[in-house]
């Protein structure tokens, strides 16, 4: 019993992944991400941005509730829980943008009448949040073997009061910021999935932010790669 | 005969009016709906505002009453929107707790006030720790057909704009606020958002102020917020669908 725990602790660190530290300029923090922790879902992952930590768990497709249930696809829920509290409105309005950017990618009609669950939980938060639960629900779905048309990454930014650009805000940054957006972007065509944005800015900026976001996710992309890679090649 | 292909296949009667650039109650594809608003029709609220976008009806009323501020804000008032989807405007909706719909449209609202500073919170301060306003806007929908978002903003808008508060000073003696309904004043609105939902149809074209139908029909979502000077205050895309057909 103890040697099976033992090894599987060496397989769990070594599915872990981490990525280049922050270098100069505007670039992501540093992430790391590891699959199949949790024994109970059918996938699960851990995703770490510098230190913001998400940990998604996904069900399905399993059995769905009769008054839930929709005939030609497979009906996705997100349940998020905030670290401390009750769920409020704020956490509905996230699980909605989630649930959303997860339909989009999700190839439901393979799988008619069944649930696909996912649980973002937060275990830290230092800022870039909803990027880092969309970061995790991806990586969860993909350990789950759900089948996706694409995969998709969340790519926060700050623009803060002299209107320098930063990607990948800390929390500390989010408050001194003018603006903050969330983009969720899908991995065939660097498409926009989602936005949510707080704060004021002028269009202009937000194609800049946009262009600024789709660089970045090709970091995040590739990130995805090679993590996955690295999984596959042990077993 | 149309209406019998408009139940079988409803995107593929849609796509026929969207090739003529038109859409089925003959509006052009960047055409609103007709839009009236009815000012001041509570008169138990402090300020209200009912307004049509076409067939869809919100009616928002503004009360305000009295708080005690938080510590980390002691000179700061607040404005609780609530936004409410009643059985009544569509049978999508049950009656009990607020549902998702619900639970989002007042979680946008909340974001659109806080995000284009139309009421500077310090404003609202009556007397810095001791008591603030706090404005309580209840928004319902009479009837939902489609870009609830924008409606709800515009009521709000409207009834913060007709919402009188009285004069309140504190008497030193008694430590008491004493208000003076005979003097009533207007609130300070900064500025003016004001919401544009678009709908997005087959990933490449979007039309503006969509009917419930449309929404349903649609691949997806948009809503902008803009105040005069231009500045965007919330850009809200909440995914896409993927195309009913794959």
């Amino acid at each position: 019993m103890e040697e099976e725990t033992h090894t599987d602790a060496k397989i769990r660190a070594e599915n872990g992944t981490g990525s280049s530290p922050r270098g100069p300029g505007r670039s992501l923090r540093h992430f790391a991400c590891e699959q199949n922790l949790l024994s109970r879902p059918d996938g699960s992952a851990s995703f770490l941005q510098g230190d913001t930590s998400v940990l998604a768990g996904v069900y399905g497709p399993a059995e769905v509730k009769v008054s839930k249930e929709i005939f030609n696809k497979a009906t996705l829920e997100v349940i998020l829980r905030p670290k401390i509290g009750l769920p409020g409105v704020a956490e509905k309005s996230r699980e909605r943008l989630i649930r959303n950017t997860c339909e989009a990618v999700v190839l439901g009609t393979l799988h008619p009448r069944t649930s696909i669950t996912v649980v973002p939980q937060v275990v830290s938060d230092a800022g870039s949040l909803l990027a880092c639960c969309l970061n995790a629900a991806c990586m969860a779905l993909v350990d789950a073997g759900v089948p996706m048309r694409a995969l998709f990454c969340g790519v926060a930014c700050a623009l803060d009061s002299d209107g320098t650009l930063v990607l990948d805000p800390t929390s500390k940054q989010e408050k001194e910021a003018r603006a903050v957006l969330t983009f969720a972007l899908d991995s065939v065509e660097r498409k926009l999935l989602m936005s949510s944005t707080k704060g004021l800015y002028s269009d202009t900026e937000l194609q800049q932010y946009l262009a600024a976001a789709q660089a970045a996710s090709r970091h995040v992309f590739r990130f995805y790669r090679e993590s996955l890679q690295r999984r596959y090649s042990k077993s | 005969m149309a209406a019998g292909f408009k139940t079988v296949e409803p995107l593929e009667y849609y796509r026929r009016f969207l090739k003529e650039n038109c859409r089925p109650d003959g509006r052009e594809l960047g055409e609103f709906r007709t839009t009236t608003v009815n000012i001041g029709s509570i008169s138990t609220a402090d300020g209200s505002a009912l307004v049509k976008l076409g067939n869809t009806t919100v009616i928002c009323g503004v009360k305000a009453e009295f708080a005690a501020p938080s510590t980390d804000a002691p000179d700061k008032g607040y404005v609780v929107p609530n936004v409410d989807l009643p059985p009544l405007c569509s049978s999508r909706f049950r009656s009990g707790p607020p549902g998702e719909e619900a639970q989002v449209a007042s979680q946008f609202i909340a974001d659109v006030i806080e995000n284009s500073q139309i009421i500077q919170k310090e404003d609202l301060c009556i007397s810095p720790g001791k008591l603030v306003w706090v404005l309580y806007c209840d928004l319902i929908c009479l009837d939902y057909d489609g870009n609830i978002l924008d409606a709800c903003t515009f009521a709000l808008l409207a009834a913060l704009k007709n919402v009188q508060l009285p004069e309140v000073t504190i008497n030193e003696e008694t430590a008491l606020a004493e208000v003076n309904l005979k003097k009533k004043s207007y609130l300070n609105i900064r500025t003016h958002p004001v919401a544009t939902s678009f709908a997005v149809f087959d990933d490449t074209l979007l039309i503006v102020d969509p009917t419930g139908e449309e929404e349903h029909l649609a691949t997806g979502t948009l809503t902008i917020v803009m105040d005069e000077e231009g500045k965007l205050c919330c850009l809200h895309k909440p995914g896409m669908f993927p195309p009913l057909q794959s």
